[in-house]
């Protein structure tokens, strides 16, 4: 509703994107509007996670950041991630996992980036590190199971793949 | 030999019947492809908002429109004045429905707190939401009927228009008195029964317009394409219901309406209602431009449908031993303002729970349906199944408690079993059921035998509760599936469906029954769904209907399309059909007599049966070649392309469809172990196992979560998701701030197997799962949750306040 904009540069999936908006869009709906599909929406009260982004790196909800705080930063949706994120959807799809798939790319982000953690730290989290860690991201129709059968199978894969580089490949 | 035929021994040869099978669209949901409703809408589209009422019941006197329509970029805004004077109902059902047509596009009349007041249309968000804050009302407020215990007969009639009209006097409709619809369904000597009973419980149980919270909102676009004609692609289950209901709401003609359904992002009936469509259908029609609606989660919340509210008050009787001897039930449901459903989810509030102790004496179940001024009910997953089991197994839970059994004997004890004919299911006969063994195999895997109801864990107390469910599959003699199959260059097959997956699977599902029956890989089968112009006819998934029904139209198409495939290929190898034999990959001409008789039988499956004997006979799909040497054959590729090379080749098509006399229940199990922490009264359900028959497994994998998913849905009714309104009618939980859905953290372990019975009428013996698995976690965690507390929480959700004091 503000008639004052604001002028943005942002590395957008890698690419760099210079654009006008309005001041106080917030990041979801910039994302959006360049193309980037996978990122939805099902609340309106930071509640279900399924708009989640990195922001240089770290997970966020993108409805929550407005684009002068993205100003100058780099953005990544799950469509800068299709190689990188593979591995973890082949094994949410032979769990069934993603079901609707609408709340499917927030996961994935925020799972890419909790990966990173666990990889530093080379062991297993209990299953209730992994539920509250992803408590952010809501799903409505797989009651949550498939998603940790799928995650634990993709984090053990990464984990022995981290112990042993050498066999990375077929992991 | 081509028929297909299968018998529950030959279950175990199935090659794609029962696979993991990976969704057909996993990987590009999983990519995050455009391919939802919002992904898809034109850059151009008017983005449409709705103006709702802030007034429960009101009369509008006046709108003021003119400033809102000076913003810059407001193209348009409607009122009442504006719509077509036909009343219609959003309710997705087949043609009559049983809802009553008492909505309009916009009425003069609002008639609860969301009801639409206008429509604007914008050229972009920023100025629809400042016009939306320009409107300027004048309401004439009436008295609204905000409890819906006191709806019959309230001196405020809520629908007393001149032009509201019924479909059918069956509904028993009483609209002067606040009724939607009452009705009464008796078997036996009710008063004889009770009077033999040593024990008579007579208890009220309680629950909530709970919202189907699916993740994707409300939301279409529409256009006008290159025929002239409105295009409506939408979120929706059912895109041939929507065709009518956007037609009539429009007052136009069906023919003028197309409808496409792209992924959607859960449903869960929700969306087996309008909603936004007329909305966003009605701008493009008087503007002639593409636009486009998306709800909020807010208005998702308030403004569109939930399940029904029920009271229900259950009477049961019982011998001392613990065998049941009476049931009555009577159902209290609140409507809302607009009848969607009302008639039909009532009606499965009995026939769906009452059947479970299906030996008893008699029984009585009798409903009344009310208006009132809080949002509309609608369709959720389990529709009045979910109610009336609640009340009906929390009724078991207590009277085993009452007479000290242990309820898991009390219901081994009087559980209905295949072969009986069920009074309160339409006089259906039961002809597959496993249940028993579902609540056995669910004792063993929580180790029932070794635990007590109620332990002392130090700082919490952990329950165990159990409860029973059963669902139906499709409506029977009303919902219809068809379906195309056909044969492609190079031999592969297209499926055209009209059923809606919604993230449920379906497309796949469906697939691998065609695979099955064609003797191919699932990636040979290309499934196409739906747009109302091309796909062919179907009611839309809902009621557990497209496994089961869907399912048999893509059998009996298989079936035709082998009997012609064999016949082309006969004409090609100069053979006689019924020597040439259907097996898979190659068609193979034999001797004469070498496939005996079963090869001149033409397909059984080409039209609708309406007798359950002749569905369900035996079966079977031969894919092994005879001995003897075949003196001839054609590659199915080869067969394929000569099809398509002109001369007298056509590409092959098949088309079949499929209703059902009957709706074969599936069953399920469920035990809860929960701990109630002794000094805030939080309930944790730290183990739930279950166990189903839905018949043949059809994916072990997508029943799986089929099954873990609606378990946690129903631990979110049960524990947290709470509708609450104020005393002016205004929904106070209208965020996922203050309606809290399950979260990982709320659903530890879920732990789902299967007993699959065989289910004669159903393909491959498979009957549903979608609905079934919602069920059971309310009456065992109640029961839970008063084994550990000694309380008997009767409304739900069971919040830490009602677990440790009690209601």
């Amino acid at each position: 509703m503000s008639a004052s904009t604001l002028d943005v540069k942002v590395t957008l999936n890698g690419r760099k994107v210079a654009a006008r908006v309005p001041a106080d869009q917030p990041l979801y709906d910039f994302v959006r509007a360049h193309g980037c599909k996978s990122v939805k929406c099902a609340c309106e009260t930071t509640n279900c996670g399924l708009c989640t982004v990195w922001l240089d790196g770290r997970a966020v909800l993108s409805c929550a950041v407005p684009m002068a705080r993205a100003d100058g930063h780099a953005i990544t949706t799950l469509e800068g991630l299709r190689e990188q994120s593979a591995d973890f959807a082949r094994c949410m799809a032979e769990e069934g996992a993603e079901q609707c798939g609408f709340c499917s790319p927030g996961l994935i982000m925020n799972v890419l980036a909790y990966e990173r953690e666990v990889v530093a730290s080379g062991a297993m989290p209990s299953d209730e590190e992994l539920d509250r860690r992803l408590s952010g991201n809501l799903c409505r129709c797989s009651g949550y199971m498939g998603q940790r059968r799928a995650l634990k199978r993709y984090l053990a894969a990464r984990l022995e793949a981290a112990a042993r580089p050498d066999a990375a490949k077929e992991a | 030999m081509s028929m297909i035929v299968t018998a529950p021994g030959s279950r175990e040869g199935l090659a794609q019947v029962g696979a993991p099978a990976v969704k057909k669209d996993a990987a590009a949901l999983l990519e995050g492809k455009p391919v939802f409703t919002d992904d898809l809408a034109p850059a151009d589209a008017l983005v449409v908002k709705i103006l709702h009422s802030p007034h429960a019941f009101a009369k509008i006197r006046s709108i003021d429109t003119s400033r809102a329509l000076k913003v810059p970029g407001v193209v348009a805004v409607y009122t009442y004045r504006d719509v077509p004077r036909r009343r219609f109902t959003l309710a997705g059902q087949s043609y009559p429905e049983a809802s009553p047509y008492d909505r309009l596009i916009l009425d003069e009349v609002v008639r609860y707190v969301g009801d639409e007041v206008a429509i604007v249309a914008a050229e972009d968000a920023d100025a629809a939401d400042r016009a939306l804050r320009l409107i300027r009302v004048d309401y004439e407020l009436m008295e609204p009927v905000l409890d819906f215990t006191e709806a019959i007969d309230n001196p405020s009639v809520i629908h007393a228009e001149d032009d509201y009209h019924v479909n059918g006097a069956w509904i028993r409709n009483d609209r002067m008195r606040n009724i939607v619809s009452s009705g009464l369904s008796e078997h036996g000597d009710l008063d004889a029964a009770f009077a033999a009973s040593d024990v008579v419980l007579e208890r009220t149980y309680h629950t909530l317009a709970d919202a189907q919270a699916m993740m994707e909102t409300f939301r279409a676009f529409t256009e006008i394409d290159a025929y002239g004609r409105l295009t409506v692609t939408s979120s929706t289950q059912v895109p041939f219901h929507v065709r009518r209901m956007v037609a009539g709401a429009l007052d136009i003609p069906q023919a003028r309406v197309r409808v496409v359904k792209p992924r959607i992002g859960g449903g869960f009936g929700a969306k087996q209602s309008g909603c936004v469509e007329i909305f966003t259908a009605f701008v493009t029609v008087m503007t002639g431009r593409p636009s486009k609606i998306v709800y909020t989660r807010e208005e998702t919340l308030t403004a569109s449908n939930s399940r029904h509210e029920m009271q229900m008050r259950v009477r049961i009787g019982a011998r001392r031993d613990g065998t049941i001897l009476a049931l009555d039930l009577h159902t209290l449901s609140n409507q809302g303002a607009y009848g969607e459903h009302g008639p039909t989810t009532v009606g499965l509030s009995g026939h769906k729970s009452l059947p479970l102790y299906n030996r008893v004496l008699a029984s009585r179940f009798s409903f009344d349906v009310v208006y009132t001024n809080t949002m509309p009910a609608g369709a959720y997953r389990g529709y009045g199944a979910t109610q009336g089991l609640f009340a009906v197994e929390s009724a078991v839970n207590e009277l085993a408690d009452e007479l000290r059994m242990d309820p898991c004997e009390i219901r081994l004890k009087n559980l209905v079993r295949e072969g009986e004919v069920m009074p309160q299911y339409y006089d259906n006969t039961l002809y597959s059921c496993s249940a028993a063994t579902c609540l056995t195999r669910a004792m063993e895997m929580i180790g029932w035998e070794g635990k007590e109801l109620r332990r002392d864990m130090g700082d919490r107390v952990r329950g165990l509760g159990v409860a029973l469910s059963m669902q139906g599959s499709a409506i029977a003699g009303i919902d219809i599936a068809s379906v195309d199959l056909r044969l492609e260059e190079s031999g592969f097959y297209t499926l055209s469906i009209g059923a809606t997956d919604m993230g449920t699977g379906c497309d796949t599902v469906l697939a691998q029954f065609a695979a099955e029956a064609l003797g191919c890989d699932l990636d040979r089968i290309v499934v196409h769904g739906v747009d109302t112009d091309v796909s062919p006819f179907d009611t839309g998934s809902y009621a557990s209907a497209s496994t089961y029904l869907t399912g048999m139209a893509v059998v009996k198409a298989a079936e035709q399309l082998i009997a012609r495939l064999r016949a082309e290929a006969a004409r090609l190898l100069g053979a006689d059909a019924r020597d040439v034999s259907f097996e898979g990959d190659v068609l193979r001409a034999y001797p004469a007599g070498v496939l005996g008789d079963d090869g001149a039988l033409p397909p059984e499956f080409s039209a609708i049966d309406d007798d359950v004997e002749a569905i369900a006979r035996p079966y079977r799909l031969v894919r092994v070649a005879p001995e003897a040497e075949p003196v001839g054959e054609i590659s199915l590729r080869e067969l394929a392309d000569r099809l398509v090379a002109g001369g007298d080749g056509d590409c092959l098509t098949a088309h079949a469809a499929a209703s059902s006399p009957t709706s074969p229940p599936p069953f399920m199990s469920g035990i809860a172990e929960v701990d109630v922490d002794k000094a805030t009264g939080e309930v944790t359900v730290v183990d739930y196992v279950s166990v189903v028959d839905c018949g043949t497994v059809v994916n072990a994998n997508l029943a799986r979560v089929q099954a873990e998913g609606g378990i946690a849905q129903g631990i979110g009714m049960a524990l947290t998701e709470d509708v609450q309104y104020d005393g002016r009618g205004r929904m106070r939980t209208r965020s996922f701030m203050t309606y809290k859905v399950p979260t990982r953290l709320d659903i530890p372990q879920v732990r789902v197997e299967f007993a699959p019975s065989y289910e004669p009428t159903g393909p491959f013996g498979a009957k549903s799962i979608g609905e079934v698995v919602i069920n059971t976690p309310s009456p065992a965690i109640a029961s839970a949750v008063a084994h550990a507390t000694g309380n008997y929480v009767r409304t739900l959700p069971i919040t830490p306040e009602k677990a440790l004091y009690g209601e």
